[in-house]
């Protein structure tokens, strides 16, 4: 089948060069399983530019592979169980919804490393990461507000899960922090990926007063409906500016290529342990892509300025004073969110319109 | 709620249904002459990205739209050569059809992706990110959605008051009897099966070319099947059938536009509401049972045996 064809690349015989007589001189074996088709743009694309960084940085060392367009569930578990048999000796699996699959074959190949990202199951030989995206996210709101003449942003979103509503709370909490009156309108689509949907979506935010939106979903599409209807944009996963020459102001993207190195190093050095990551805009997971022409130097400079702070610790997004939508106090002033409370978010701070 | 936001949540209504009324078209024709084609979305797909291939390629939309076309009937070319010329199982072929579609745009559009083209209406106007307001909603009303309001009323016309309508439809409900009064059954089937994919083909260019103008694997996203299913529930008329789908598409537009307000629905019973009001109307001014009976055409899915 098409959506498998890379597993094609991966030459049959080379499970016999893997063998412990050639351990000392064979290259790490290491596979990526994907979501989604790798495209150019999105959620698999930064991860499969982490495995391109990891060839160009490793060289003879590492042999990488993938697998991409795997649905979750059990088919995971079967294409997961075939590269660990395959003899991979690392095996990053990039979707939350591989978590239990991969921990499946984790435990039939101890002698094999797993890594899943966005989960929180680990075991001796399965370690998890994650980014702070909502740090980019924080930043993003504060261009948006400084860009906004309404001072009434859209947020296309797909899921109401924690990782998605940390980033609107950091998104409105960033713009307030400009502009006290700014607020978030949030619609859902209910689908990672449907172009049309997200569309119409858009299509509805701009209509309603909306002058800068942004999406928590895996297409170009909300970027190219404010280009056509000459409103901002801001982008996620992947730089869109391409998809809204004009209008894509910037865009929250996540980079793996130092977390992969990293971590190919330490097995390859015999320091790979099971751990917990969430890497920020201080790991360099977390970060804006260019600023587009349309945004002025200042906002660049204080822009630049808050995601140095978020950096350097001085600034945290989910810092007190925070009240919810029905105006409760959630976090005291002089206090912030433990990363426990952000991880398991399930509400939204003052100032965004919607419902979970 | 001033006059340029309903201005924009109507025509936001008229683009989403757009595809949906096109392909839905195509199929209702198909089915109306006795053909069950189930590869609507799959016709789709090879439209939407043959389509897109063509506008990078030759660098006019216009030819774009004409390739979809082309691309869309040449599918259904194959179909109609397997359950008409090989009198194979429409349901079984028009699946594989479907399934094909979706690997064969995925293979064939893969140098595609990442290309940025303007959408069909920013082509025809320039100008559009730049004018004011209200002429701007005029201005997304492109020449496709404008196809997808007249085409319903040029169909039914086609259908109930013309010769060859009559003759196509005599063919959905009896191929005996049509075969015995000396139309050629299989020739008037292959034609509907190829305006069929002509205009699946179409509805899939839609989205690729002019409501989210860009390639990317399976951006047809369902609705080639949501397409199918308004047929049924249109009960095989073509104005209702595009009653059915700008329905659907604005009950798509007013539930964002219900969350944007911030009511307070649930967002999942948001995201189905558009199934369950257009099934729901649909179902209701359909509801005369003898009607339904006289519409769906009787010989759907039959295969034709000409010697028989």
């Amino acid at each position: 089948m098409l959506s498998r064809r890379s597993l094609l690349l991966v030459p049959a015989a080379a499970t016999l060069a893997a063998g412990p007589a050639y351990a000392a001189t064979a290259p790490l074996k290491i596979a990526f399983v994907y979501v989604s088709p790798i495209g150019d743009a999105g959620w698999t694309f930064q991860h499969e530019l982490g495995r391109r960084a990891l060839d160009a940085a490793m060289g003879a060392a590492v042999k990488t592979s993938f697998v991409e367009n795997v649905e979750e569930g059990a088919d995971a578990e079967r294409v997961i169980r075939k590269l660990a048999a395959d003899g991979n000796d690392l095996i990053f699996t990039t979707s939350f919804g591989y978590m239990n699959p991969t921990l499946k074959v984790a435990g039939s190949f101890p002698s094999k490393k797993f890594e899943h990202a966005t989960g929180y199951k680990r075991a001796v030989n399965l370690a998890t990461y994650s980014a702070r995206f909502y740090e980019g996210r924080y930043a993003a709101g504060v261009l948006a507000a400084r860009m906004s003449k309404t001072g009434v942003f859209g947020y296309v979103a797909a899921f109401p899960i924690p990782e998605v509503l940390q980033g609107i709370n950091a998104f409105t909490l960033g713009a307030r922090s400009v502009n006290p009156k700014a607020a978030t309108k949030v619609v859902w689509t209910s689908s990672w990926f449907d172009p049309g949907k997200e569309r119409a979506a858009a299509d509805t935010l701009i209509a309603g007063g909306a002058d800068v939106i942004t999406h928590h979903t895996d297409s170009t599409s909300v970027a190219q409906a404010a280009e056509e209807k000459g409103v901002f944009s801001i982008a996620y996963n992947s730089d869109q500016s391409k998809y809204g020459p004009k209008t894509c102001l910037t865009a929250v993207t996540h980079n793996w290529n130092d977390y992969y190195i990293a971590r190919v190093k330490a097995a390859l050095g015999g320091t790979w342990k099971s751990i917990d990551t969430w890497g920020g805009v201080k790991e360099g997971m977390t970060r804006l892509a260019p600023y587009n022409a349309a945004v002025p130097d200042a906002v660049r400079k204080e822009v630049d300025g808050v995601m140095a702070a978020i950096g350097a610790g001085t600034r945290k997004p989910f810092a007190g004073p925070i009240a919810d939508q029905d105006g409760k106090a959630k976090v005291a002033a002089g206090q912030a969110m433990a990363d426990k409370d952000i991880a398991e978010m399930k509400w939204f701070v003052a100032g965004v319109q919607g419902k979970i | 709620m001033d006059e340029v936001m309903i201005a924009a949540l109507l025509v936001a209504t008229l683009r989403a249904a757009a595809p949906l009324v096109l392909a839905g078209l195509g199929e209702l024709v198909c089915e109306r002459a006795g053909v069950l084609n189930l590869g609507v979305e799959g016709m789709m797909l090879v439209g939407a990205v043959v389509g897109f291939a063509a506008t990078i390629t030759t660098g006019s939309v216009w030819l774009g739209l004409v390739a979809a076309m082309l691309a869309g009937a040449a599918m259904a070319g194959v179909f109609a050569v397997l359950t008409l010329g090989l009198a194979a199982n429409q349901v079984a072929s028009g699946l594989a059809l479907t399934i094909f579609g979706v690997g064969f745009s995925a293979l064939f559009g893969a140098p595609y992706q990442g290309h940025p083209i303007p959408g069909l209406a920013s082509v025809v106007f320039p100008d559009l990110s730049r004018a004011a307001p209200l002429v701007q909603q005029v201005l997304l009303i492109d020449p496709l959605v404008w196809l997808a309001l007249a085409a319903p009323f040029v169909v039914a016309r086609f259908l109930d008051r013309s010769r060859p309508g009559l003759i196509l439809r005599a063919v959905g409900e009896s191929h005996e009897v049509a075969h015995a009064l000396g139309y050629k059954v299989l020739r008037i089937r292959t034609l509907a099966t190829l305006f069929g994919g002509a205009m699946a083909g179409l509805g899939g260019a839609y989205l690729s070319l002019a409501y989210t103008p860009m390639w990317t694997e399976n951006m047809v996203s369902g609705r080639g099947w949501i397409a199918l299913a308004l047929v049924v529930f249109s009960t095989w008329k073509p104005v209702m059938l595009a009653l059915g789908a700008f329905l659907f598409g604005f009950v798509t537009i007013a539930g964002f536009q219900a969350e944007a307000w911030g009511i307070p629905l649930a967002p999942n019973l948001l995201a189905t509401l558009p199934y369950l009001a257009t099934i729901l109307v649909l179902v209701l001014i359909s509801r005369d049972t003898l009607r339904l009976k006289l519409n769906a055409p009787a010989a759907l899915g039959k295969p034709f045996h000409p010697a028989g």
